[in-house]
């Protein structure tokens, strides 16, 4: 039966669209079948072991590797036959945050956040307002202070901090988190998830976050960013937004797709172990 | 059957593609020509305390062990030929790659390694910059046109020895006999020899140790394994190389 022209429509016009992926790394396989759509709008929670392939996914996503099998479109192109040149111009339109940041640790802090603006050619920032979006991007993280500093003299949470101002000076449509919150303080996780929400809620951006935290994906599905008050509150209609996926994924494959409700009344052994946590 | 030889087979054919794109990207906007000045004054500049140091002792330590053989033949005069001769076509070439390629090609694999390990090449790709244009034509382009800058300057730097060794130390002949037979023994196709293979050499320096910097996997541990791949590989092939253009020259 044919989709109903609606959904069709929104299938075209979903951001990301992973059809069958595969990736192999020699005999070892890392992405073992994934299919997965991202809606506009949406957010997808990636959660998985350390191994389970959440990082593939999200490079696979950006096409910085290519499956062995499979399709992944970006904004509804097929990454597969594209050169590198063209992939550049569908990566403008996204931003990604690295798990240990990713920033160039010979650059400073306004270069590494102006780096996009000046390398990206669809973009084309002109020079004079170079140090205003840099300023801007930064200032939504809370570290205008920091232009001239290089990232070796910043802290872990700082350096995620300006990894998520990097990520957003292009004012991208879809931004991928890989970890933000791996090996961090509780307080500072909290900070870098607010960031995030905040990101997300005040410019309605796409969102994929992979993490092996429960905490981060209950956080984005059942709070807001309020931008009078500059803090999180509860959801409206006091609960979860529908518009918030859950993923389980374990060696390589997802084993979980579904609704909070759904992950936390999930009995499989390994799923419930990423919904217990928070009650721990 | 023949799984073994699969590992090596990928370790060229990445190697070859990677040459192929550096090479091409010289060709193609946009350049970098900030981080080739950059590459040009630490493989240049950087390496001339040590060039000029190697060189010298090299034209002293040839004039001291060939002057004991050229007083048995009488031939003592010729020491300028010997010094110019195997200095030009040979170990100016030769010493100065293996030197550079222990400074640079390991400083290449080990600084592109630590970005590939931290995620940087990846960030770059991300952020809309190919790092082969960035990174590996840079330090390319470098390397070829500072290497034999480099000979040049260390091969006169040993004649300086081998004149100070011979004329000055042990009075094998005088300066201007010195000068003059290492000038009259040289001819063109030694000179085309000792420019043409640390072009060569260059090459291979930059881009064995850009590649193992960028095929850099197992974290710090793995950084450390491709900078001593780099200088091995890189120092072997010039050993190799020059055998195969000194035999090139030879059959002229």
């Amino acid at each position: 039966m044919a989709a109903a022209p609606s959904a069709t429509a929104a299938l075209a016009d979903a951001p990301l669209r992973m059809q069958a992926v595969t990736v192999r790394f020699g005999a070892a396989t890392a992405l073992d079948q994934v299919s997965l759509t991202l809606q506009r709008g949406e957010t997808v929670i990636i959660l998985g072991a350390a191994g389970s392939g959440k990082t593939v996914l999200l490079k696979t996503a950006l096409a910085l590797i290519h499956p062995d099998e499979g399709r992944v479109l970006l904004f509804g192109e097929d990454t597969s036959r594209m050169k590198e040149s063209a992939l550049f111009e569908l990566r403008s339109r996204m931003g990604i945050l690295f798990q240990e940041g990713g920033l160039f640790d010979s650059l400073t802090i306004e270069e590494n956040v102006a780096y996009p603006l000046r390398n990206q050619k669809s973009l084309r920032c002109p020079d004079a307002d170079l140090r205003t979006r840099v300023e801007e991007a930064l200032n939504f993280v809370e570290l205008g202070h920091t232009l001239e500093k290089v990232p070796t003299e910043l802290s872990g949470g700082m350096r995620r901090r300006v990894g998520i101002a990097r990520a957003v000076v292009t004012r991208p449509e879809l931004v991928l988190y890989d970890s933000p919150t791996a090996g961090l303080d509780p307080i500072t996780a909290n900070n870098i998830m607010t960031l995030i929400a905040k990101e997300r809620d005040t410019r309605g951006t796409t969102t994929a976050l992979a993490t092996h935290r429960y905490q981060d994906g209950h956080l984005l599905a059942n709070y807001r960013y309020n931008a009078n008050t500059g803090r999180l509150e509860a959801a409206p209609n006091g609960g979860q937004d529908l518009r918030t996926r859950f993923l389980v994924m374990g060696d390589g494959r997802i084993v979980f797709e579904g609704t909070q409700d759904e992950l936390e009344a999930s009995t499989d052994g390994y799923v419930s172990k990423f919904a217990k946590r928070l009650t721990e | 059957m023949f799984d073994f030889l699969k590992g090596p087979i990928y370790t060229v054919q990445t190697f070859y593609s990677l040459a192929g794109r550096a090479l091409a990207n010289i060709f193609k906007r946009p350049h970098y020509w900030d981080d080739v000045a950059i590459q040009m004054d630490i493989v240049g500049v950087g390496s001339l305390p040590m060039v000029l140091l190697i060189g010298l002792f090299t034209g002293a330590v040839i004039t001291l062990q060939m002057a004991r053989a050229l007083n048995q033949y009488g031939a003592s005069d010729q020491v300028g030929q010997i010094v110019s001769i195997t200095l030009i076509r040979e170990l100016g070439p030769v010493l100065t790659a293996v030197l550079i390629a222990g400074r640079n090609a390991s400083g290449m694999a080990s600084e592109l390694g630590s970005m590939k390990v931290t995620e940087q090449i990846d960030a770059m790709r991300a952020l809309g910059t190919d790092p082969v244009q960035k990174l590996v034509t840079p330090r390319l382009l470098a390397t070829t046109i500072m290497l034999p800058v480099l000979v040049i300057i260390s091969d006169f730097m040993g004649l300086i020895g081998g004149y100070f060794t011979g004329c000055v130390l042990l009075a094998l002949t005088s300066g201007s006999q010195f000068w003059n037979s290492a000038y009259r023994a040289l001819e063109i196709n030694d000179i085309a020899q000792g420019l043409i293979k640390p072009t060569v050499f260059a090459m291979v320096i930059a881009l064995v140790g850009c590649h193992y910097g960028m095929n850099t996997t197992g974290g710090t541990q793995g950084v450390g394994r491709a900078t001593t791949q780099a200088v091995v590989v890189a120092s072997v092939w010039i050993i190799i190389l020059t055998f195969f253009i000194g035999k090139f020259f030879v059959a002229l």
